[in-house]
Formats: structure tokens, C-alpha cells, sequence
């Protein structure tokens, strides 16, 4: 089998074609999806709208964030629901009890379920594949025993009621002053630049060289266990975040919000965007909640469709959607590109 | 682990053998037509995982969407009173679940220790291209193994259902966590360890139970994988593995 | 003391002696080849000298300083790299990339610089993209920079994992049958690029069944069969040592008899 290479310049195919028109147009196609972006809170749409372009933002920051697990580091968590509630509850109970403001309140989430993520991600280093996500998913259910039977603090099966909105300069952030949905960008955008700054780092490298060869990335000096457990740490706090935030716009938590089939479809997204991808978290976060919305009966088999798109896509599309590989050439800062121009100059 | 549920509402005694080979022939389906396909494109590992996942995903929500996911009541099986052992009294449903589970671990001791085809079965998992060079069909051995887990998911499913009597769609996730449990409490690949393994995370789970209340009793067996994990990675009766470079 | 000081290293895979007192050292600059009939443990010598297995008895000495039994990560810190019999590139990645991994453990910065893209992690990323990019230049890849690995022909793989070992920082090299499926204009052209990196002050020790290789560019050669010792010296010796060539071809009649 003969595969196209980048340097024959052979494979002007059509991801070649889309990726140069998109770097050579980079500036404007940006510019103009961030003032749609902008724009969308005041084209008319209904807040039923609105509320689902926000569950779509949370659910792409939950895509990204089990992406570094699951897409990078190649490990599969089915408990990330876990993460999610640890987050959400933290959040919730703390702004409640002590006033505290979104921000604070969430990044203690986060940082709490980066806790458990350290305890869940030590003992499962010795764990591969299905051993893993089996665990994970132990661990998404006990979260969840947890939160039920925890009454004093939890509440129980009634859940946390009453969480405040987050506030600005004293601007209290909702669905109808459209603050939540701006609130809902920034997130988007922040754990967006971390992620394609972290998978262009050493960092993203040596998850990278995990998922494709543990043992090889071990004989290059990659300290496995660490790299292991920062994915987990990385993907729980970003879970929380999300986790919060999405308790914030609901205004209301409890046990059965963080069922193992969220934590499903969390990992939908991830397959049927693109593992290892970005730009397949949107897609598949876009896809894969506004569809049951379409009709009543999708709704009530959204679930069995997670579960097809599963199967099929491993069958069919293991890559996902949108998982090509960038046909375009390594990017070289100016500097490298100076300093090779000096060497190929210099006679040797 | 799916399985499990499948083929649970049929209702009375002759239903029961009709819904063990039921759930064993959708094992092998399963194998035959989502995850056969992905031995022979050599997919990633992690894609037959997720291709299971999904799967459990569909069969669950389908049983949701079609019987509903409120509990359902399921006969009790071999209800014939109690014995009394001294002060200890032992439910005759109790004692069934004994002898079923002991003869259940005899028959699969000598299925893969004594048989062409377990032998074939052990081959296939040391080495599997060997195996397929040494004249062994290791698909047909991969769909044999599939049905035989799904009629031994189906039996303890029955069991489960008939001790508790009642049935629901999720009824199988706790269960397959604790099996999971036990079976690396016992060592993976040792079925006695598992057998003793179970016994450990059962008598454990009572005993959280009655210390901490019922309530908590499911965080027993996760709590003892973890520790199983950390302290002993290999369970009680497993060997421990070579790494290949 | 040598560079490199192997002393008596025994390793046992339950009953099995899988390399039995093994002794050997390397000097600094030298090209050693460790031969020997398949399965002959050279392999598990390699995963010794390298943390993959700990070691039953012996010690081994690199640089002055014992280093059996660290943990892999150390070993390749403290400057020893090793490639694959069966290739193990990271085949998803590009082939500037592979190198980057390789030199993982000499970029220093950390995950904060990196978030925030810090002018340190930018120089640090820069120099190493740079080191990479020369690395691919001298084993002659650099036209290949952003394929993918899996992509490269065979022993452009087998390349490419030199490389990467190269760019670890590591100063003593083990590769372990680099010439495995190379044709004989392929492996000379290897061979010029082993006696390259020797020239630029590598010290590299090699597992190799092509003898032709093997022959040319060895300094000395050490021979395993059974995980034993069983001949050292210079090639020549080895070529015309009996009981290597027992080893490769067979017993004569009265080892035969003693069974």
C-alpha cells in the first residue's frame, strides 16, 4: 500500500485543499467567526436557543477535557460524569454556603476533583485498556453513591437547589441578559488555547508517545507515571469546571444529572469528533446534543444512538469525523526558520 | 456484562434455559458482526473497548426504552423454606446460589484446563497469531469464549434476579463492577481465585453494610479493587506477566 | 575503569537462566558488537543495560557510577539510549517530532512556561526544534521532516530511531539489529553512518546478525549462546574462534555424545 507523503506535495487531495485555504485565509475566517460568535446573543433567537448553544459550550469543554485523557494519553475514563458531579457540587455548595463568586468557587472545584483525579489516576497506572476503564467507571458510580447517601452536605437524591448565578462588577450573569452565554465563550476559548498550546509543548509530546508506545516513550526518558497522572489531572479539572458551570446555568444538582450515560456521552463526542483533535470536540459537542433536540423520539433514543455511534465509528471511522492528520508542513517559529536559512547559507 | 439482563422476561423455569442460550448466541453475534471486523482490520486497541461499551450502551437503553426502567418482579427460584445450622439460618435460595456457582466454577475449570478447546482458548490468549499458525481457528475460539462468558453472565443474572426477585435495565453495572472486583481480588485468569475473590468482596460488602449502613455497601468492592490494585497488581493467585520489548 | 563495566549480570525468568554472569566493557568511542544465535539473551542484555528488567546478580558501572536496577528514565538521563529490534516509532507523529520526544528529558521547562508561553519556553522549544532538525540533517532524513513515521520506507525507520535515540543527549548508543531488513546498499550506507557517530565521540554497542556489518566495523565482539559468555576479542579472533562456530553451526560428535 502506497500512502501519500507530505514532502512528494503529492496529496493535494481535499484536506490538503482545505487546510491550505485555511492557513492562507487564517485572519479573516477568524475574524468572522468571532463576530458571529459575538453577534448570536442579538440576532432574535429564542432563550431555547440560547440554552442549547450554552449546553453545546459546556459540552465542548467536556469533550476538550477528556480529550487529554482519552485522545492524547490514549487512556479511556468512563467515569468522567464523576469529575463532572465532583465539580458541580463543590461549586455549587460553596457558593451557597459561603457567597462565594462563580470563579473562586469553580476553580475549587476544579482543584478538588484534580484531587481525586491524582487518587484515581495512581493506582490505575498498572492498568491498561479495558482493567482502566473499568475502574474509571467504579469510580463514576461511587461519586455517585457518594452524592445520594452524603445527606448532610449533598442533600441527597433531592439535590443542591438555589445555586446563584455568577456575577461581574456586580452584574449578575443570566440566560436573559445573555452574560451566561458570553461567560460560556470565554470558557470555551480559554480551555481552548490550553489545549492546542499543551498538545505543542514537551507536555502534549509525551502524552502523545504514551498512547502510541508506552515502552518506547519509557526508553526516551518519559516519566510515565507523572505524564499519566497530569493527564488525569488536567482532564478532572477541566471536567469540574464545566461541571460548575453547568450547575450555575441549571440553578439546580443532584445525584441522577451525573449517570454513567453522560459520562458515554462525553466519550460520543470525543470518537465522533476526532480522538486526539480539537477542532472534533466542537463538531461533535454541535452534533451530538442539538440532534435529539430535533425531534421528540430522538430524544428518547438518544442514548442507543450514543451507543451506535460508537460501535459504527470504530468500525468505519476510528480517526472520527474530523480526525485527518495536518497534511501541512511542521510549523517553524521565525527563529528556527532564520537559524536554518544561516546554516544553508554558510558554506560547509 | 450487558448480557446479563438480556434474556430475563420470560418469566417461569423452562424460560430460564431458553434465555442462557439466548444471551450466549447474542454474544456471539456481538463478537461476529462488531467486533470480529475489528481483529481482522487490526484496529487500535482501544477501539474493540469502546466498540463493548457501545454496545452495553445500546442493548441497556434499548431494554429502557422498550420494558421501561422501573424495577419488575421476577419469580423466585427454589424457595423451599430455610435450614438451620445451629444459631445460623440459611436460606434454601442461598444454598441453591452456592451449589449453581460451585458447579458453574467446576465446569469452566474443566472446560479450559481438560478440553481441546480450552486448551486452543489459552493458546489463543498467550499468543494469538501463533495460534492461528498452529491450525487454531482463533475467531471461532474468540465467539466460543463470548458465548460461554454470556451464558455464565445469564446464569448469575438469573440467579441475582431470582434471589432478589426483581429485575431493571442497570441491574448489571454493580454487578459487573463487584465481578470485576473479585476477579482481580482473586488474580485474572485464576477461576478459583475469582471464586475466593468473590467470597472476599461479598462477606466484605455484608460487613460495610452492617458497620457504615446498607447505603454504602456498593463502594465496598470498588474501594477493595483499589487497594488490590496497589498493594498486590497481580491479586492473590495471579502470576505476574514478562514484559516483551 | 572502562566506560562501560558489565560485571557478571545474571537474570532469571523463573527457572529459566535467561543470560547467565554475563561480563563485558566498553571503552570510550568504541563500536562493540554483541553476536550470537537467536535467542541467545542478547536481547535481554540490552533490556538490562537499559532498566527494562532488573538484574538478579552483577552490577554494571557507566561512567563511574552504578546504574542497575534505576528506573529507565534515569538510565537515559544518566546518558545511555538504546533503539528496537522490532521498531517502535511513534508512527502517528511526524518524523521531526520522533526526535522531539527523544529530546524530551533535555528541555527544560515546565508546564506553567508552557501555558503561558514564556520566552523561555519559546528559546527552549526553538533550540530544540533546531537540534532536531540537525540531527535529521546529519543521518540524511531531513527530506522526510514532515512525513509521518509510518509513512517512511523500512530503513528510513530504522534510521529515524537512531535518531531519536541521538537526540536523548545519550552518549553511549545500543542498537539492536539496526541492519535487520536492509538490503546491502542500505546497510553500507548505515554502516557510514555508525562509523560517523564514532568519529563524533559516540560510543555504541550493537546487536547484529549481519555479519558483513559486523566484521567491518566492530572495534571487539563479544559472543552469548545460552546466556552464557562464550568468546570475546577482536573480529578476526572471533572469526576463526571453534566454539563460535560450534554455537552457529552446531556440535560436533563428542558434545552430541555428553548429552
Amino acid at each position: 500500500m502506497v500512502k501519500k507523503m507530505v514532502s512528494e506535495k503529492s496529496g493535494k487531495g481535499f484536506i490538503y485543499n482545505l487546510e491550505t485555504f485555511i492557513s492562507k485565509y487564517k485572519l479573516p475566517i477568524g475574524i468572522i467567526s468571532i463576530v458571529i460568535l459575538l453577534v448570536v446573543p442579538h440576532l432574535g433567537f429564542s432563550q431555547y436557543i440560547m440554552n442549547i448553544l450554552i449546553k453545546i459550550g459546556i459540552y465542548i469543554m467536556l469533550g476538550l477535557g477528556l480529550n487529554i485523557l482519552t485522545g492524547y494519553t490514549g487512556l479511556v475514563s468512563l467515569g468522567h460524569a464523576g469529575f463532572v458531579a465532583i465539580g458541580a457540587y463543590t461549586a455549587s455548595i460553596i457558593a451557597i454556603k459561603s457567597g462565594m463568586n462563580f470563579i473562586p468557587s469553580a476553580i475549587l472545584g476544579g482543584l478538588l476533583a484534580a484531587v481525586f483525579g491524582i487518587l484515581l489516576g495512581l493506582p490505575t497506572l498498572r492498568l491498561t485498556g479495558t482493567y482502566l476503564s473499568i475502574v474509571t467507571l467504579g469510580f463514576g458510580e461511587i461519586v455517585r453513591t457518594v452524592l445520594m447517601n452524603w445527606d448532610s452536605v449533598t442533600n441527597g437524591t433531592l439535590g443542591v437547589k438555589g445555586i446563584p448565578k455568577p456575577e461581574i462588577f456586580g452584574i449578575k450573569l443570566t440566560l436573559a441578559n445573555n452574560g451566561l452565554y458570553y461567560m460560556m465563550l470565554a470558557l470555551v476559548a480559554l480551555i481552548t488555547i490550553f489545549c492546542i498550546v499543551l498538545i505543542n509543548s514537551k507536555t502534549g509530546r509525551a502524552f502523545l508517545a504514551i498512547k502510541t508506545d508506552e515502552m518506547a516513550g519509557v526508553m526516551m526518558g518519559i516519566n510515565v507515571t507523572y505524564y499519566k497522572v497530569l493527564a488525569f489531572v488536567l482532564s478532572a479539572f477541566i471536567s469540574a469546571v464545566a461541571g460548575a458551570f453547568y450547575a450555575t446555568l441549571i440553578g439546580y444538582v443532584d445525584p441522577n444529572s451525573f449517570t454513567f450515560d453522560i459520562s458515554t456521552l462525553i466519550l460520543s463526542i470525543v470518537i465522533l469528533g476526532g480522538m486526539g483533535t480539537v477542532r472534533g470536540m466542537f463538531v461533535g459537542a454541535a452534533v451530538l446534543i442539538s440532534f435529539p433536540e430535533v425531534s421528540r423520539k430522538l430524544m428518547d433514543y438518544r442514548f442507543v444512538v450514543y451507543g451506535l455511534i460508537l460501535v459504527f465509528m470504530m468500525r468505519f471511522r476510528p480517526q472520527g469525523l474530523l480526525g485527518w492528520k495536518s497534511q501541512m508542513p511542521y510549523k517553524l517559529s521565525k527563529n528556527v526558520k532564520k537559524r536554518l536559512q544561516d546554516l544553508e547559507n554558510s558554506p560547509s | 456484562m450487558a448480557l446479563l439482563f438480556v434474556g430475563m422476561n420470560f418469566g417461569i423455569i423452562p424460560a430460564v434455559a431458553l434465555s442462557l442460550l439466548l444471551t450466549g448466541l447474542l454474544g456471539i453475534a456481538i463478537d461476529k458482526t462488531a467486533l470480529e471486523p475489528l481483529r481482522k482490520k487490526h484496529s487500535i486497541p482501544i477501539a474493540s473497548l469502546i466498540t463493548t461499551i457501545g454496545i452495553s450502551n445500546i442493548i441497556q437503553n434499548l431494554l429502557t426504552a422498550f420494558m421501561g426502567s422501573e424495577k419488575k418482579p421476577f419469580p423466585g427460584l427454589f424457595d423451599y423454606g430455610t435450614v438451620n445450622l445451629g444459631s445460623v439460618q440459611i436460606n434454601s435460595s442461598q444454598i441453591f446460589m452456592f451449589l449453581v456457582s460451585l458447579l458453574l466454577m467446576i465446569v469452566l475449570v474443566i472446560i479450559v484446563n481438560k478440553t481441546k478447546i480450552g486448551l486452543a482458548m489459552r493458546a489463543s490468549q498467550q499468543n494469538a497469531k501463533a495460534a492461528n499458525l498452529m491450525g487454531i481457528n482463533v475467531n471461532f475460539i474468540v465467539s466460543f469464549t463470548f458465548f460461554l462468558g454470556g451464558v455464565s453472565a445469564a446464569i448469575a443474572g438469573v440467579l441475582i434476579s431470582g434471589y432478589y426477585q426483581i429485575v431493571y435495565p442497570t441491574m448489571g453495572y454493580m454487578a459487573g463492577l463487584k465481578a470485576f472486583a473479585a476477579a482481580v481480588l482473586g488474580g485474572i485468569g485464576s477461576l478459583p481465585g475469582s471464586l475466593i475473590g468473590g467470597l472476599i468482596v461479598g462477606i466484605s460488602e455484608s460487613i460495610t453494610a452492617t458497620v457504615f449502613g446498607s447505603s454504602y455497601r456498593d463502594c465496598t468492592a470498588f474501594i477493595i479493587l483499589i487497594l488490590v490494585l496497589i498493594i498486590r497488581p497481580n491479586g492473590l493467585f495471579g502470576k505476574k506477566g514478562i514484559t516483551k520489548v | 575503569m572502562a566506560y562501560l563495566q558489565v560485571n557478571g549480570i545474571t537474570k532469571r525468568f523463573g527457572g529459566i537462566v535467561a543470560v547467565d554472569k554475563v561480563s563485558f566493557e566498553v571503552n570510550e568511542g568504541e563500536i562493540v558488537s554483541i553476536i550470537g544465535p537467536n535467542g541467545a539473551g542478547k536481547t535481554t542484555v540490552f533490556n538490562m543495560l537499559t532498566g527494562v528488567y532488573k538484574i538478579d546478580e552483577g552490577e554494571i558501572i557507566f561512567d563511574g557510577k552504578p546504574i542497575h536496577n534505576l528506573k529507565p528514565q534515569q538510565i537515559v538521563k544518566s546518558g545511555i539510549s538504546r533503539t528496537f529490534q522490532n521498531i517502535r516509532l511513534f508512527q502517528d507523529l511526524r518524523v521531526v517530532e520522533n526526535v522531539l520526544v527523544g529530546t524530551h528529558i533535555r528541555t527544560k521547562y515546565n508546564l506553567l512556561e508552557s501555558v503561558i508561553r514564556s520566552p523561555k519556553f519559546r528559546k527552549e522549544e526553538d533550540e530544540k526544534v533546531f537540534r532536531a532538525i540537525e540531527i535529521l540533517k546529519s543521518i540524511g532524513l531531513d527530506h522526510y521532516r514532515d512525513d509521518y513515521a509510518e509513512n517512511l520506507p523500512y530503513g528510513d525507520q530504522r534510521k529515524l530511531e537512531i535518531a531519536r535515540a541521538i537526540a536523548t543527549g545519550a552518549k553511549l548508543i545500543l542498537l539492536d539489529e539496526p541492519a535487520a531488513g536492509m538490503n546491502p546498499q542500505e546497510s553500507e550506507e548505515l554502516l557510514q553512518f555508525i562509523r560517523s557517530l564514532k568519529q563524533k565521540g559516540y560510543t555504541i554497542i550493537m546487536i547484529e546478525h549481519d555479519m558483513s556489518v559486523v566484521m567491518n566495523i566492530s572495534d571487539r565482539i563479544y559472543v552469548i549462546d545460552h546466556g552464557k559468555p562464550i568468546a570475546s576479542g577482536l573480529p578476526a579472533e572471533i572469526a576463526n574462534n571453534e566454539r563460535v562456530i560450534e554455537a552457529y553451526l552446531g556440535r560436533g560428535r563428542k558434545n552430541a555424545e555428553d548429552k
